[in-house]
């Protein structure tokens, strides 16, 4: 009858073996519905009736898929500086107005992030197809004579997906916001800095890991984006997610979607190894 | 004194045209649900009820509400046991594995879900589970475990494990000392972890996509066919059903969070 439980070894095989016991299925259902099928896909890229490298040598040197990987990469920089711009604002704004206020941002910053994404591309359809809301709203007011072609293009595709990714970039930035000190904003004032040259000098450079963050993650999502730019990019912007699947349902070309598949995993692998050299991937992945 | 200067000016505008951006297309598709129209006019002509009725009275829309509403609770009864389990181990194992383990576990929000989606497929393929119940519900269970993960790992975070040992030391075993005593303490993060399953199978769209099929199809599968056909305002109503289904189950779960501090 002790408090503390008896250390000896056989306990703590005991205590080891329960533990992985209760992990175990956990671990066994994400080993058999990602980790095998990944590495099915893995497999399958090079192996078909022996090895073979001709699926990679495809993806490398045949036009559409350059352009599709291409294209993708230019996207997913356009949209995570535009949600960069867009949410540096908010967050400072958030950090910087009176606990109430800063609750009603955040707010209205994650209620879009718990829309389903269907929902949202459908929202935008309505609002910037032909007959849409905005259309009709310009005509109305004399502005326009003729629609504009705001959706079904890349244009749509870079609007809607900004719009689901940006809470992603506007809590990490937010988060990292609220851990600078006020003082030193103060103290740099005191020294006689002008407020623009605090927030450039002191600032800035001190949201930087946040802002890291919040890049990574947009420019991750982006980079394997799917339903946004299918629905909303009218066929024309094809992104390496749509290469992937028009490979297996229209082609059947399961060797070549598998290849696709791990360059573009292995893309996103990459970039968030180099990132954790900087930063803790937790925080990239929102766990502070 | 303090006047408010140009630049804190513009920080307000430019903050408040991104908010409305954020909300504008979260508002607009309930009063299109509401709308007598048949195509998209803004402001609608008149009222009425008419997409939600056909939606109502749609065979096909009823089964896959059914298909989801079945998963998205499968997914819930089996993610939650799972990924309580696993995260009471990673928090309380001094095992240095359960580290590689709990990176493992967070696995399916890293990974591109257009690449998970295709590897299910082509693994269900092999074993004859696509197009059937019990696959997408693994598959989901699957998808929904990081959030239960997270959200419990959080919750154990504030929790004294040598609570648990003194209720151990009073006679009882680890079983009922874990329901007497740790489970009640983060009983708000476990519900919470669960309705994010259960929104997060709501949702999902991409992996349904590849491996449902048949009379098994979710709602998000056939509203993604609709949408790229035609533009159909029963859509409309179904979202605005969606999105106020998800608002009321965020708000259970974060009124949850709150009350466990």
């Amino acid at each position: 009858m002790t408090l503390v439980p008896d250390p000896s070894q056989k306990h703590q095989r005991r205590e080891h073996g329960l533990m992985l016991a209760l992990v175990s299925p956990a671990l066994l259902v994400i080993l058999l519905l990602i980790v095998l099928p990944v590495g099915w896909l893995a497999w399958q890229s090079i192996y078909h009736d022996g090895f073979t490298l001709e699926n990679y040598r495809r993806v490398f040197t045949e036009d559409i898929y350059w352009r599709s990987f291409a294209l993708t990469f230019e996207i997913s920089l356009g949209v995570t500086v535009i949600a960069l711009l867009l949410g540096y604002p908010v967050a400072y704004l958030a950090n910087s107005v009176p606990k109430g206020w800063s609750i009603l941002i955040l707010s209205l910053v994650v209620l879009p992030f718990w829309t389903s994404v269907l929902v949202r591309a459908y929202a935008w359809l309505a609002l910037l197809q032909r007959t849409g809301v905005i259309n009709q709203f310009l005509r109305y007011l004399d502005v326009i004579s003729e629609p504009l072609a705001l959706v079904h293009n890349t244009f749509g595709t870079v609007v809607a997906t900004v719009h689901i990714l940006l809470p992603f970039m506007v809590l990490p930035l937010y988060a990292t916001m609220q851990k600078i000190p006020g003082d030193l904003m103060q103290a740099g004032a005191s020294l006689g800095a002008s407020p623009s040259l605090t927030f450039m000098r002191v600032f800035l450079p001190l949201s930087l890991p946040g802002v890291l963050a919040g890049c990574t993650m947009v420019f991750v999502l982006c980079l394997g984006f799917y339903i946004t730019p299918e629905l909303l990019g009218g066929g024309r912007t094809v992104m390496v997610s749509m290469l992937v699947s028009r490979n297996v349902e229209l082609y059947n070309q399961f060797g070549a979607a598998s290849a696709v598949a791990v360059v573009l995993l292995l893309s996103v692998l990459a970039i968030f190894f180099v990132v954790s050299r900087f930063i803790s991937l937790d925080r990239v992945l929102g766990q502070k | 004194m303090t006047r408010i200067s140009p630049t804190r000016i513009a920080l307000y505008v430019i903050s408040a045209l991104v908010l409305v951006y954020l909300i504008l297309p979260v508002l607009i598709i309930a009063p299109i649900s509401f709308s007598s129209a048949r195509f998209l006019t803004f402001p609608p002509p008149s009222l009425s009820l008419r997409w939600y009725q056909q939606y109502f009275a749609n065979p096909a829309w009823m089964q896959a509400t059914r298909v989801t509403l079945t998963v998205a609770f499968l997914t819930v009864v089996i993610a939650t046991p799972c990924g309580v389990a696993a995260a009471y181990a990673i928090s309380q194992s001094k095992l240095r594995i359960m580290r590689v383990i709990h990176m493992a576990l967070l696995l399916p929000l890293v990974v591109p879900i257009i690449i998970t989606a295709v590897g299910i497929f082509f693994v269900f393929a092999k074993v004859g589970l696509v197009a059937t119940l019990p696959g997408l519900v693994l598959a989901n269970v699957m998808l929904g475990l990081p959030y239960v993960v997270i959200s419990v790992l959080a919750g154990m975070q504030s929790f004294d494990p040598a609570q648990e040992m003194v209720a151990r030391s009073l006679g009882m075993n680890r079983l009922r000392s874990f329901f007497a005593v740790t489970l009640p303490q983060i009983k708000s993060s476990v519900v919470a972890g669960g309705i994010f399953a259960f929104i997060s199978a709501m949702d999902e769209t991409i992996v349904a996509l590849f491996i449902s099929g048949g009379q098994y199809q979710p709602l998000t599968k056939r509203m993604f066919t609709a949408l790229r056909d035609e533009i159909d305002p029963t859509i409309a109503a179904i979202s605005t059903l969606m999105t106020a289904a998800s608002f009321i189950l965020v708000l259970l779960a974060s009124a949850r969070q709150k009350k466990a501090g």
